[in-house]
């Protein structure tokens, strides 16, 4: 009995889209760690569960591999955990090979991959439901026999649909190690025989499928579908979070207030108020819409239909240096680019990844909209074009789609520069539809959130804080006049930057709310309210206020020139530094920062000098 | 026993048309060491299964839908060339 005091470990293997992620979820519920493995960015997911007969096992999800002849980093990962050959992964001490019940004949092939490493493994034939509907039957018994190891069935969608595979973790104290058949088999002639001998599919593929497939892909109801799919998640992310976001500033804002009240008058109470938890309501305020991002991006996952996105825009994401894969990452990217930059690790190419991860920053994200708002209500005269259109709208978005042809622009650029680097695969597998189980979607997006939170809380504080401070000290002479920033450290800043940017057309005022926009590119616009000393009750207000002062106080071409340098806007230091964890260096991290910023003063020293000379 | 040869057509999976199915005869390699080779007979693009052209992408016909076995994987055509099939009689 002194082996149930020992943690057994074992590790969840199997193909991609075998349902290894949902069983993972069934065995440990929400007692999961997710992390990183060491030195790379795939991630590392760990959880603990403990058997009816009081055994406890912590469970590794290792990442999806079709083959051990690895062709991404994930699968390099899972390869060497498998083997023992990690540094600092100790081997499993029960490999439980998952497959999809009605997807035999591929996921077979990756077990006997599997026992060939002579380790104790269990075979755990998932999706039993589903092969059962379609008529598939599958004699376990004597797939056990023909393997030499241990075959359960479980259904990991359904509640005690892992109980076959705890109660076989549970009554073998020692799992015996698979007896390796070293021989240089074919496997896939293997595969043929042990599905002849011990499987019964009437057919090949699931009639529904085929169904909706032939919607989903047909070239033009497949690309309106995708369009219509598209503008629902926009106007869900923008118009359901809205109200929700209201709450969350109130709600920071009411709690500032509360414990700024209750600090001494001063620098410190300050810090607090100001720096503190206007700095977290700036980054909170987000949560929403990303949370009802992911929402979305997980149910789209879950179902089948991002492989298919993925299918349809292939070809031209390929024209421009990216793949069809890059899709999501930049479609959450309108949002904002953290999430998006944490979304390329679907992309298993990793120069088609970190090309994703470099052009995300050029997709317009919300928080960019108030600095256009502003700009667009005090520059853009209210006209219709044509009748129909309203000038304003328009320019809003030709910012988007410049945003957009740059990035086709940059990636293209990239892909040129890099040309000989031999072919980019896509052998995308599109799996069977599958309706989302809802505990798989609010275990996803839990994690997500916390990843979000973590990463962002913290480097947002710091910047905020360091801001804060920069914005604060010294604090004007007594006697001065004018706003209290131009005396401070930006102030200072933003006078010796100036010089950099009066080609562009930027006033001092411009270049010092340029620095509190490192943190969020939306806060430039309070800043600019704080230097031209304006005291609004709400952000509208203030806003409205700002509005005329700016149309009065700056000529058109510089209006259009800060548009045109927001559509590049470097200015976001969360996303450079996600870009570096997500790289794992500061190298492609400086490369985007560089290239955003030389973009961005190239195309508004153009705008300025153009505008200049049109406008007089 | 005489041996007897015959001399079976092939063509480029990426050459079938929609709808249409055949059986691989083998995998080219394009280079020394292909990975994408490998892959595809990873995969189950192996002598003697079937295949089927499922759908092509919107743009260019490209990618390719293919299912092989229970499975269908999207491929670009580039990809595709590699698998070399005989045509099932229609």
């Amino acid at each position: 009995m002194n082996a149930a005091a020992a943690e057994a470990r074992i590790a969840l293997v199997g193909n991609p889209n075998c349902g290894k992620t949902a069983l993972f979820n069934r065995l440990t519920g929400s007692r999961q760690k997710v992390a990183n493995y060491a030195g790379v960015t795939v991630e590392r997911k760990e959880g603990r569960f403990t058997t009816p007969g009081g055994r406890s096992f912590r469970v590794l999800d290792l990442p999806g591999a079709y083959s051990f002849d690895a062709a991404s980093p994930d699968e390099a990962i899972t390869r060497d955990i498998c083997r023992g050959a990690f540094p600092g992964e100790a081997a499993p001490d029960v490999l439980v090979c998952v497959v999809d019940a009605t997807n035999l004949r591929l996921h077979l092939r990756f077990v006997l991959e599997v026992r060939r490493l002579g380790r104790p493994m269990i075979v755990a034939v998932n999706l039993m439901d589903a092969a059962r509907r379609r008529g598939i039957a599958i004699d376990l018994p004597l797939l056990a026999r023909e393997l030499g190891v241990p075959v359960v069935e479980t259904v990991a969608v359904r509640r005690g649909g892992a109980a076959a595979l705890v109660d076989c973790l549970d009554a073998h104290g020692a799992i015996a190690p698979a007896a390796a058949d070293g021989a240089s088999h074919d496997l896939h002639a293997e595969v043929q025989r042990l599905l002849s001998l011990a499987v019964r599919m009437p057919t090949r593929t699931a009639a529904i499928d085929d169904a909706i497939d032939r919607v989903v892909l047909h070239p033009l109801l497949g690309l309106l579908l995708l369009a219509a799919v598209m503008f629902a998640v926009f106007q869900a992310v923008f118009a359901w979070a809205a109200p929700l976001q209201d709450l969350v500033s109130a709600g920071v804002g009411a709690l500032g207030e509360r414990v700024s009240a209750w600090m001494p008058e001063g620098p410190l109470r300050s810090l607090v108020g100001d720096g503190v938890f206007g700095g977290l309501g700036t980054v909170l305020e987000f949560l929403p819409q990303i949370l009802i991002l992911f929402l979305f991006i997980l149910a789209l996952e879950e179902s089948g239909y991002l492989p298919r996105a993925a299918f349809l825009l292939d070809r031209l994401m390929d024209g421009a240096g990216l793949s069809g894969r890059s899709f999501i990452p930049l479609l959450s990217s309108f949002a904002c680019a953290i999430p998006g930059i944490m979304a390329t690790r679907s992309i298993q190419d990793p120069r088609d990844r970190l090309a994703t991860i470099l052009v995300a920053p050029l997709m317009t994200c919300s928080a960019r909209l108030p600095v256009y708002t502003l700009l667009i209500g005090a520059f853009v005269p209210r006209r219709e074009v044509a009748g129909w259109f309203n000038l304003q709208g328009l320019v809003l978005f030709a910012l988007y789609l410049a945003g957009i042809a740059s990035a086709l622009l940059v990636s293209w650029v990239m892909k040129r520069a890099r040309r000989r680097d031999g072919e980019h695969a896509l052998l995308l597998e599109l799996p069977s539809w599958r309706l989302p189980h809802w505990r798989d979607l609010a275990i996803g997006l839990w994690e997500r959130a916390r990843i979000f939170l973590r990463r962002v809380t913290t480097i947002i504080l710091a910047l905020t804080v360091l801001l804060w401070f920069l914005s604060s000290f010294p604090a004007p002479p007594d006697g001065a006049t004018g706003a209290a920033i131009d005396h401070s450290f930006a102030g200072m800043i933003g006078h010796a930057i100036q010089p950099l940017f009066a080609p562009l057309g930027f006033g001092w005022e411009i270049c010092i709310a340029l620095l509190p926009g490192l943190a969020a590119r939306e806060v430039a616009v309070s800043a600019l309210g704080t230097v031209y000393a304006l005291q609004a009750a709400s952000d509208d207000a203030l806003s409205a206020q700002l509005s005329g002062i700016v149309a009065s106080e700056w000529s058109i071409a510089t209006g259009l020139s800060l548009l045109v340098w927001y559509i590049y806007a470097p200015m976001c230091l969360s996303t450079i530094a996600v870009i570096k964890r997500e790289t794992n260096g500061w190298k492609h991290a400086g490369i985007a920062t560089a290239y955003l910023f030389a973009l961005a003063w190239l195309a508004a020293f153009a705008t300025y000098q153009v505008a200049s000379w049109v406008f007089g | 026993m005489k041996a007897i040869l015959i001399w079976v057509p092939t063509l480029r999976l990426s050459d079938l048309q929609v709808g249409q199915g055949g059986t691989v005869r083998h995998v080219d390699d394009h280079s020394a060491a292909d990975a994408i080779a490998r892959r595809l007979r990873d995969l189950g693009f192996v002598a003697g299964e079937t295949v089927r052209l499922v759908a092509r992408g919107p743009f260019g016909r490209e990618p390719l839908l293919v299912q092989v076995g229970f499975t269908r994987f999207a491929l670009r055509a580039a990809e595709a060339a590699r698998v070399r099939v005989s045509q099932d009689p229609a």
